[in-house]
């Protein structure tokens, strides 16, 4: 299994090659036409998450090692937006993703250029993916 | 009307964002300024600056001057009676809290109605609720027809004797219909109901005459036409003003104070508490000065035109749904584009240097009924132009080509 850092450092160089946003955009809407599709039946309330302008339900699954992340949104941005995040964490251990820096986003652009509204969703997205981290961390330890 | 001279006294028109030439076109969230609203707040902080109504010295009188002169301005806007009628608040908002707070608490009780529209923006739907909330009162909605038109036949039967307001927008934020205020306000005077209208959007697009529409409160924001943010005032009819009991209370709103009792001050400033915002007030002023001497008939007319050319263009592309296309309408359109979200469409549409507004508009309920997610909304001033149009235009041609 690769580390969340090879992926992370992956996906900046593939955005490295974008000069100009509308490019890194068009790149974004492949990615996220190209998101695995979520079941229907994890499309539930307690899956949504807040503050995105756009509807994003991002639902995991522990094996007893590690977390796998599936997501949908109605909006094609977002969800190219969570498939850059699923690449980066889905696979890995909840210690491995608690101790994983957010910066990949930073050095994309993505944190300047999304507005805060938008940004907001792709920080609640984060906040979610580490938060589950934290569940799955609890429950393991306590079993 | 020389639109390369108007659009030059709005200095940030000519400003570029993502290395295009600015098309702003979310004049519905809040309007630009022409340089005389800015130097006038300049002039106000470099000349003038110094509490109002309080001080003998030169400065304070002249200052308490402009500000009461801003008063006369919005009086001679709108067409009220008397100065005194207009109290100033921060905007459209806090006018409408104001008369919840103050006439709501003072004449709503358990059992009674509320009425307002299906088209209402969250700021005259919120204070009602907790206005009803607080005394067991109960909040109707009038629904409108599919084309954003008021229903008022429904209307006309939930005006039934329980009703004591009729709280009602001039013109819809999200899909531009221009309410019939006048024979909405004749209708309810007939039954005893009041009258409260949100003027917010209306302000900066037609002539409004409060004495005309009949209206016993009308609100809105200095920042929706052409003035600084922060300022926005409140029209009530002098009876119902003095009918009410203060809002706030602090100094300017006193005519005496002793620790046993306090004497209120008369109109305006019952309802004036603190220090007002003397700046911004003065900077309204101007801005109404700077529309009065364009011409607001004038304005409506050549936005009128921008509307009629926008919808024709968007009525030629098949993918797109108008929101909203009432009779009587405003110059904002609402759409959405066949299968694509509105946010990644907004997201597209801002790399061309586009502004518009995606979402809800705070206008959730109105979203709910209508069914949709939300909706692109470009809102149009009189200093837009019909090649920034066409630039939407092309903005809508690359979104589609991306996501379709
Ligand atoms: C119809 C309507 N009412 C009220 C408001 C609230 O105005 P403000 O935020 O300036 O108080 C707005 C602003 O968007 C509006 O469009």
């Amino acid at each position: 299994m690769i580390k969340i850092e090879e992926s992370t450092s992956a996906i900046v160089s593939e955005f490295d090659v974008f000069d100009d946003w509308m490019d890194k955009y068009n790149y974004l809407i492949e990615l996220g036409k190209s998101l695995p599709l979520i079941d229907d039946k994890y499309k539930t309330e307690n899956n949504l998450i807040e503050g995105c302008q756009s509807r994003v339900w991002l639902h995991a699954e522990f094996d007893g090692t590690n977390i796998h992340f599936t997501a949908d949104s109605d909006a094609v941005i977002t969800k190219g937006i969570a498939n850059l995040l699923i690449r980066a964490y889905s696979g890995h251990t909840p210690q491995e993703i608690l101790d994983s820096s957010t910066e990949f986003l930073n050095e994309i652009g993505l944190t300047q250029h999304l507005s805060p509204t938008r940004s907001n969703g792709l920080l609640s997205m984060i906040k979610q993916v580490k938060m589950y981290a934290l569940a799955f961390k609890t429950k393991q330890g306590m079993s | 009307m020389n639109i390369e001279e108007i659009r030059a006294d709005f200095p940030i028109l000519s400003r570029s964002v993502h290395n295009k030439p600015l098309v702003y076109f979310d004049n519905a969230a809040t309007t630009q300024k022409p340089q005389v609203v800015i130097d006038a707040l300049v002039d106000y902080y470099t000349n003038l600056n110094s509490n109002v109504h309080r001080g003998v010295h030169y400065l304070s009188q002249q200052a308490t001057m402009a500000f009461e002169e801003a008063r006369v301005k919005i009086r001679d806007f709108i067409h009220a009676r008397y100065s005194h009628e207009i109290i100033f608040t921060r905007g459209c908002t806090e006018s409408i809290n104001l008369v919840a707070g103050s006439w709501g608490r003072a004449n709503i009780r358990e059992g009674d109605e509320i009425v307002i529209s299906a088209l209402e923006h969250h700021s005259n739907i919120v204070p009602w609720q907790m206005l009803c909330e607080e005394k067991g009162a109960k909040l109707k909605v009038c629904p409108i027809h599919e084309d954003g038109s008021l229903n008022m036949e429904a209307l006309a039967e939930l005006l039934t004797n329980r009703v004591r307001l009729i709280a009602i927008t001039h013109i819809s934020n999200t899909m531009g219909s221009i309410n019939p205020v006048k024979e909405i306000t004749r209708m309810a005077h007939e039954k005893g109901i009041m009258v409260l209208v949100d003027g917010a959007q209306a302000l900066s697009h037609m002539k409004v005459d409060v004495q005309d529409i009949g209206c016993d409160f009308y609100t809105f924001s200095g920042h929706k036409v052409y003035a600084p943010m922060g300022i926005g005032g409140l029209y009530g009819r002098e009876d119902v003003l003095n009918a009410m009991p203060p809002y706030q209370g602090g100094g300017e709103m006193i005519k005496s104070v002793t620790f046993e009792k306090t004497i209120y001050n008369e109109l305006p400033f019952k309802f004036e508490a603190g220090t007002p915002n003397v700046g911004d007030a003065i900077g309204f002023g101007v801005a109404l000065d700077y529309v009065s001497n364009i011409g607001i008939e004038q304005i409506a007319a050549r936005e009128h035109e921008l509307l009629t050319y926008a919808t024709e263009r968007f009525k030629s592309d098949p993918l797109i749904r108008i929101i909203g296309d009432a009779p009587d309408k405003a110059s904002l359109i609402s759409f959405v584009i066949d299968k694509i979200h509105p946010y990644d469409a907004g997201t597209i549409i801002d790399q061309f240097g586009i502004a518009v507004r995606t979402g809800t508009h705070c206008t959730q309920p109105l979203m709910d009924s209508l069914g949709i997610q939300g909706t692109i909304r470009a809102s149009f001033a009189f200093y837009n132009t019909r090649e920034e149009i066409d630039r939407l235009m092309e903005a809508i041609g690359k979104v589609e080509e991306l996501f379709l």
